[in-house]
């Protein structure tokens, strides 16, 4: 049994009994959705639909309809991919990496955090899959038999490796999140009557019973899943970056470039983790669970994430003058002085120095500053991979080849799509799924309940 | 065992039922009426069409049909419904035939394939053109399939049969000449001796009529030929031998591209540029707007149009001993040109006779006739008098002319707006003008005749004086047209047709030239097959020189500048404009100003600066415009751009514009012509003035420096190479390792393809001293391969798909990279020095694209190429991302079909698609590809040796662009093949290889590019 010091601040705030959580955290999924979610799902789904729409127009007429050029074959697309992917990173770190170090604060906010992961990891694996010229024939790149004999797929291949890194990650995460939901399903399974959704969630419930035995399976899978899914945390970006790191495109050929990703992944994950929670905590009421704490600990995270990914900067352009290599010195010279300086120091401002202000107590516990301050962090984000990505394709080796990429209609839509959906599901997700773990909340209530607290207070004083 | 089972088809045979038995006794089951309609013999009678008759009529059609479907034989061209001899499916065909519009002449090699011309390149055994050719050239095989094109004559707007047309015109023409009529034929310059001896018959037939044939060229020449006249009584031009000259001075003379006989200059400009000879000419441009030839000048000077004639004077009073006040590289040019006697040539591109009359006596008094220039060898390609159009057109509005006869220009569009050729038309009682597709004299004919394709068309050329060559077709026609020529005939009541008459001319003319065969069919076929016949040149003997310098002197004096001046170019795509509808020429960018489908006002950067005008363009930057007014003619809202290299106070605008392209029917830039009063090449009556409006210009390059990198470029001066130290020239790249400084080439992560050692490995020399950048490799390139012409929004958004292209960088005003001074790296030199240097994939060893493609679409073969596998890509883009040399093209649509290509690419209908090559597949959309080192002539050219039993020799096998390159600057060749050129030119110690360092190592080589300047004045 965990033993928590009594002096440490409380995890669940309030009077909270087992059934208080249980009705706390299934209000949403037994009751009505509120006008609010209305509007929501109302936005989220129009974006998705012109989305959809700028999809299939890209894909009935070709590549073209997005502004890429002879000299830029990836901007928009690659971009959003790596963003997606990035912000997918926070859900698996939470759950499995802070599963290992017994962070039990991370209980209050992993399942959206997971949710967020594989609904970013969708999004994420779309823009592979559209910035194909030929995405009818998108299974080549799986290494199936075929009639041809020897062809293969080329195992030199980053994007190879993505193929495998991606859908790895994302089977895997799916499996965490969903195990972890199995008590959860079981519980609403018991409570809902009507005919329908009792028979869903007796579906997704797997038949789970709720004795010590299926309690004991359930911890021992999700260590032995954390164990899994904590290489797969570090991997999958690191892979993504090898993209960029094995090529020979100035500003894309950097050694630094999978911590520098991964450190980067968390940040804008958690970022976005802040950004989704800090939300739903109001709306739907969960100020008890997901606490000023949290919020507090999360960005710390993203004091550190950010500062390591300041360091990586910095590295870069130290290198780019250190290696005496002029195509390396220009690209970055170019980075900051070119013509897309605005979004390089878009990106220092957002993702190296803004951060910096956490260090203050005040603004890393308030929970507008917050909120304001993870929408930074996703748009400075956004702009590094755009930075990495087209100002160093922009103006590479032969300036003869030298151009600049402009955005389309359909740049754009199909990027406000993927956000689009993104919120489809995750609002799906907040009306139909247990939002917090309320199982495993329980199982912490008794040592980092505000009410349990006090009385061990209590206790202790009175021996 | 016996074997007499029986099985039953079903119960119903088992049972054997009368029914049964009845149902079975007929074929078909259900009842049939034919009984009772043949049974019914008054019925049979009663119809008029018997079944017996049905047959009959459908035989009689079927039979009638395939008739009407065969021509009567002919004797020019098999029609390809029946297989020739010869002509066997996959298998190429060549036809050896000239190009001759009035603005070219090339020697040419039609290929063909299932009886359709595909390319077109020059031919390596012409003693004239030496296998040069241009874009023009050999893009013209794509005017053959124009959609647009004129499929019958037409009589007042409305087509007609040739009978009828020919009928028409005869009677015209009887009514006229009987009458004692006058007739005017008013063509491109002829140099034909069949047609010229054809127009001399049917003046001879006629002594009563005044019948007059008028050569009109819309880019002008007259000048030298008045001067030519006046100098020697020959109006013609001279031959020239630049190869031989170690000194050229052009004066406002693009003569790589629009002077007289360009092909023939710039084959021999080549020959004379290589340092390894321990020689190289030297050549001084004075001109106003940067022309090709001024791109490769190793000295040029900015100047106004109006000051070549005080330049061509000052060079000629400098050699007279007069040297005061002459500007330093007119001097220098002067002083080089006296070093050089007998060994040196001046060229003047100025229509002044007066001016040119001078560059006569410089070259005579530098003893350069008889050495580098041949007055008695003339020249015929230019023969336009001014002086006779302008007489025609005075002719014409007084209305004595009857019949005239239009054939290969387009005066209406071409001619001064002054002459007013329109209203002049209108006035003759009778117009015929001969087009191959509608054009602004067509609309305004009164008879049209559809004309043929030179492809289509038997005819002969006499371009310089001992040099004759026919013209055969390599198709028959496509449409029911027919050429002037064989309509002449059928008009003056002859016997046989244009082929027996050319017949009968060569017989009379060229055969008895010869002596070494006996039978004139032999003759006839020899030289049919080679395609050119050189007979006697001392056929002309031109008067001994008559020096009238005083008078011109006196005339150049009076000529006047102004603050303002413009300059009239032809571009190197489009030329006169006489193929501007062609849109492999319009997508070839400019070679100065990489500009596509437009032309525009360009002016010098710092002025351009100073009126506030956008310097830079292309993307989504547009051109501001302008209001100008040259001579009178108002054109407003057009393109202003800054062109480094332009004479300061002057501007230039391209000729040949203004027309429709293709099937479309939108005018592509704006016509220049009316402007050209007088058919002077400039004019100082200009006025211009921001218009405020905005233009979207397409260019392939938006920027113009090399940045200093120059392991990109490299280039040195002749001084510095002499002395032999390659250091100082083409150093290596060394890399500082920890095991001390190490060659890049021995620093390595990967195992080497093992290409080295065993079979072919193919590879390409690039020699940049030879280059000058005309661009023909890219259209012989696009020809080729199937490129498809994606427009100017396209070219724009930079997704042209040139798989060869040509990388314009200009000399900056900083080059160098340690300053960091990035800001003057990226400005070009107001007077920019010019490097062209040829790009297309390299075909790395170590290829960065074949290790990023995730479905190895993109591979190396054991032969050396990068190779593209069109089937499996799927198009991620990584390869071209990771492509240093950004050579790979990626399609973004559907050329073939998507809807924004409809008008512009030629290959969305049936007619354009028969240019493409059988060999190359077309690609799909959201496919990579990029230069396959033409793979499929590689193919040929092993498998023609293989049959052969022999290896393949250096030198089979040419890709598209090293056989269009007019230089020779383009050298293909095996490097497992010891004494191929190839690997000779790739350890020359010139040759280098495109960012060496980043470790590709590929397999195209370049050649320093040196310069014959002193090396202080740079």
């Amino acid at each position: 049994m965990h033993q928590e010091a009594a002096i440490r601040e409380p995890l669940i705030l309030g009077e909270k009994t087992y059934g208080k959580i249980t009705d706390d955290v299934l209000d949403s999924v037994v009751g009505k959705a509120g006008r609010s979610w209305w509007i929501a799902f109302g936005i989220a789904a129009v974006m998705a639909a012109w989305g959809i729409g700028c999809i299939l127009y890209l894909l009935g007429t070709g590549i073209g309809t997005w502004g890429l050029n002879k000299t830029v074959g990836w901007a928009w697309d690659i971009t959003n991919f790596v963003w997606w992917v990035g912000i997918g990173h926070a859900g698996t770190l939470i759950s499995a990496v802070l599963l290992l170090f017994r962070q039990k604060w991370r209980m209050a906010i992993n399942r959206s955090a997971e949710a967020m992961t594989i609904f970013a990891v969708m999004m994420a694996a779309v823009w592979p899959g559209i910035h194909m010229g030929r995405i009818w024939l998108a299974y080549f790149v799986f290494p199936l038999p075929n009639q041809f004999g020897s062809l293969w797929v080329n195992f030199n291949s980053p994007l190879l490796w993505d193929v495998f890194a991606i859908s790895t990650y994302f089977s895997v995460s799916l499996v965490f999140w969903y195990i972890g939901l199995i008590p959860d399903f079981a519980t609403i399974r018991d409570k809902v009557t009507q005919v329908v959704p009792k028979k869903v969630y007796s579906l997704l419930a797997f038949g789970w019973t709720g004795n010590a035995k299926a309690w004991n399976r359930f911890e021992e899978i999700s260590l032995v899943l954390a164990g899994l899914a904590t290489p797969l945390v570090f991997s999958v970006h690191s892979i993504v970056s090898m993209d960029f790191a094995t090529s020979v495109i100035p500003g894309w050929h950097t050694t630094i470039f999978p911590p520098y990703f991964v450190s980067g992944a968390v940040f804008s994950g958690f970022a976005m983790v802040l950004t989704l929670l800090i939300i739903m905590r109001k709306v739907m009421h969960l100020e008890d669970y997901i606490t000023i704490k949290h919020i507090e600990y999360m960005n710390i995270v993203i004091i550190v994430t950010g500062s390591i990914v300041g360091v990586a900067y910095l590295t870069e352009l130290f290198i780019s003058w250190y290696s005496g290599v002029e195509y390396e010195a220009y690209a970055f010279i170019n980075r900051a002085t070119g013509d897309y300086w605005w979004s390089y120091w878009a990106m220092m401002t957002c993702n190296v120095v803004s951060p910096q202000v956490f260090w203050f107590k005040k603004l890393r516990t308030s929970i507008g500053f917050t909120f304001f301050m993870s929408i930074i962090v996703n748009i400075g984000m956004w702009f590094e991979r755009f930075v990495i990505i087209v100002t160093s394709l922009h103006r590479d080796y032969l300036p003869s080849s030298w151009t600049m990429f402009h955005p389309t209609f359909v740049d754009i839509g199909c990027f406000i799509g993927t956000i689009g959906i993104f919120f489809v599901l995750f609002l799906l997700f907040a009306r139909f799924f247990p939002v917090l773990p309320l199982n495993e909340l329980k199982t912490i209530l008794k040592s980092s309940g505000e009410q349990y607290k006090k009385v061990g207070t209590t206790t202790a004083e009175e021996h | 065992m016996s074997n007499n089972k029986k099985y039953w088809k079903g119960v119903e045979e088992l049972n054997d039922s009368p029914a049964f038995k009845e149902v079975k006794s007929k074929e078909f089951n259900e009842y049939l009426p034919a009984e009772d309609f043949l049974g019914d013999e008054g019925l049979l009678e009663n119809s008029n069409t018997s079944r017996r008759d049905f047959l009959k009529y459908l035989g009689f059609g079927v039979t009638a049909a395939s008739l009407a479907a065969c021509e009567a034989p002919v004797n020019k061209v098999i029609p390809h419904v029946i297989k020739g001899d010869k002509t066997n499916p996959g298998v190429a065909n060549y036809f050896a035939t000239n190009y001759s519009d009035g603005f070219d002449y090339c020697d040419i090699v039609v290929k063909t394939r299932e009886g359709r011309p595909i390319k077109i390149e020059g031919n390596k055994k012409s003693p004239l053109t030496n296998g040069a050719i241009n874009s023009r050239v050999n893009s013209s095989v794509l005017s053959l399939y124009d959609e647009k094109r004129y499929r019958a004559p037409q009589i007042g707007g409305t087509p007609t049969s040739w009978s009828k047309f020919n009928g028409t015109v005869k009677k015209k023409l009887s009514d006229a000449l009987a009458n004692g009529g006058t007739v005017r034929i008013l063509t491109n310059s002829i140099t034909s001796p069949s047609t010229k001896k054809l127009v001399g018959e049917f003046v001879a037939a006629n002594p009563n009529a005044d019948i007059k044939h008028v050569s009109y060229d819309a880019v002008s020449a007259s000048g030298m030929l008045e001067a030519n006249k006046e100098s020697f009584g020959i109006a013609a031009l001279p031959t020239y031998d630049l190869s031989k000259a170690k000194s050229i001075v052009s004066i406002g003379a693009d003569f790589m591209n629009s002077f007289p006989s360009s092909l023939e200059l710039t084959s021999q400009y080549a020959k004379g540029r290589k340092p390894e000879n321990g020689w190289m000419s030297k050549h001084f441009q004075f001109e106003a707007s940067l022309s090709l030839s001024g791109s490769n000048a190793d000295v040029r000077m900015p100047m106004k149009p109006s000051e070549y004639g005080k330049t061509v004077a000052a060079i000629y009073n400098y050699l007279n001993g007069n040297t005061s006040g002459v500007a330093p590289k007119v001097e220098m040019a002067a002083k080089h040109l006296m070093a050089n006697k007998g060994e040196s040539i001046v060229l003047c591109g100025s229509n002044d006779k007066n001016i040119q009359n001078v560059v006569v006596a410089i070259n005579e008094m530098l003893g350069n006739y008889g050495s580098t220039i041949n007055i008695n060898n003339a020249s015929y390609q230019r023969q336009g008098m001014d002086a006779e159009v302008v007489n025609l057109v005075k002719e014409l509005k007084g209305g004595s002319v009857d019949v005239l006869i239009v054939d290969g220009v387009n005066p209406v569009y071409s001619m001064p707006a002054d002459v007013d050729f329109k209203g002049a038309m209108s006035k003759a009682k009778t117009s015929i003008v001969f087009a191959s597709r509608p054009n602004e004299t067509s609309a305004e004919a009164k008879m049209v005749g559809a004309a043929n394709h030179y492809l289509e068309s038997w005819n002969d050329a006499n371009p310089v004086a001992n040099h004759f060559s026919i013209t055969q077709p390599s198709i028959s026609p496509l449409f029911d047209t027919m050429q002037l020529q064989d309509c002449m005939i059928s008009w003056m009541g002859m016997d046989g047709n244009y082929y027996d008459y050319i017949k009968a001319t060569w017989s009379a003319v060229t055969f008895p030239m010869q002596s070494k065969t006996l039978l004139f069919e032999d003759f006839w076929n020899t030289t049919l097959e080679a395609g050119y016949f050189i007979g006697k040149s001392a056929e002309m003997v031109a008067a001994s020189f008559t020096n009238n310098t005083s008078t011109a002197l006196s005339a150049i004096s009076k000529i006047k500048s102004s603050a303002l001046e413009i300059e009239f170019y032809s571009k190197v795509g489009i030329g006169d404009g006489n193929q501007s509808h062609n849109p492999w020429l319009q997508e070839l960018p400019d070679p100065i100003s990489k500009i596509t489908w437009d032309n525009y006002i360009a002016m010098n950067p710092a002025e351009a600066k100073e009126q506030g005008f956008a310097i830079e363009y292309g993307e989504q930057k547009d051109a501001d415009t302008v209001n100008i007014s040259i001579n009178g003619v108002n054109f407003e809202n057009v393109p202003v751009i800054a062109q480094p290299g332009q004479a300061p106070g002057t501007l230039s605008v391209a000729l040949g514009y203004g027309q429709t392209i293709g099937k479309s029917d939108e005018v592509i830039g704006f016509n220049v012509y009316p402007a050209l009063k007088g058919m002077v090449t400039y004019s100082t009556d200009v006025s211009m003035e921001a218009a405020g409006g905005n233009y979207q210009i397409a260019t392939t390059q938006t920027h113009q420096t090399v940045m200093g990198r120059t392991s990109v470029v490299r280039e040195t001066t002749l001084d510095v190479f002499k002395k032999g130290d390659k250091d100082a020239y083409n150093p290596a790249h060394i890399l500082a390792t920890h095991e001390g400084p190490m060659n890049v080439n021995d620093v390595d992560l990967w195992a080497a393809h093992p290409v080295a050692t065993a079979g072919h490995h193919w590879g390409m020399s690039i020699d940049l001293n030879s280059c000058i950048g005309c661009g023909s490799c890219v259209t012989s390139c696009n020809s080729e391969n199937n490129v498809p012409v994606v427009g100017k929004d396209e070219v724009r958004r930079s997704r042209e798909m040139h798989w060869m292209r040509i990388d314009r960088y200009f000399s900056a005003n900083a080059e160098s990279v340690e300053e960091r001074n990035y800001g003057e790296m990226e400005s070009p030199e107001d007077n920019p020095q010019v490097v062209h240097q040829p790009m297309m994939c390299q075909h790395c060893n170590h290829a960065p694209c074949e290790t990023v493609c995730p479905v190895a679409a993109t591979t190396h073969s054991n032969e050396g190429l990068n190779q593209m596998t069109y089937n499996r890509c799927i198009g991620t883009r990584y390869c071209a991302n990771n492509c240093p040399y950004k050579v790979r093209r990626f399609n973004w649509f559907n050329y073939m079909g998507y809807d924004k290509f409809a008008d512009l690419n030629p290959s969305q209908d049936d007619l354009g698609r028969m240019v493409l090559n059988p060999d190359v597949t077309v690609r799909a959309r959201g496919v990579m590809e990029k230069c396959s080192l033409c793979v499929q002539r590689i193919q040929t050219g092993k498998l023609d040796a293989k049959k052969e039993s022999r290896p393949v020799m250096d030198g089979d096998i040419e890709t598209a662009c090293s056989s269009a390159c007019p230089t020779n600057a383009i050298t293909f060749g095996d490097y497992n093949d010891k004494s191929s050129r190839v690997l000779a030119a790739s350890q020359n110690s010139r040759a280098y290889r495109v960012i060496e360092e980043v470790g590709t190592q590929s397999n195209i080589y370049y050649q320093t590019k040196v310069r014959n300047v002193e090396s202080n004045i740079a």
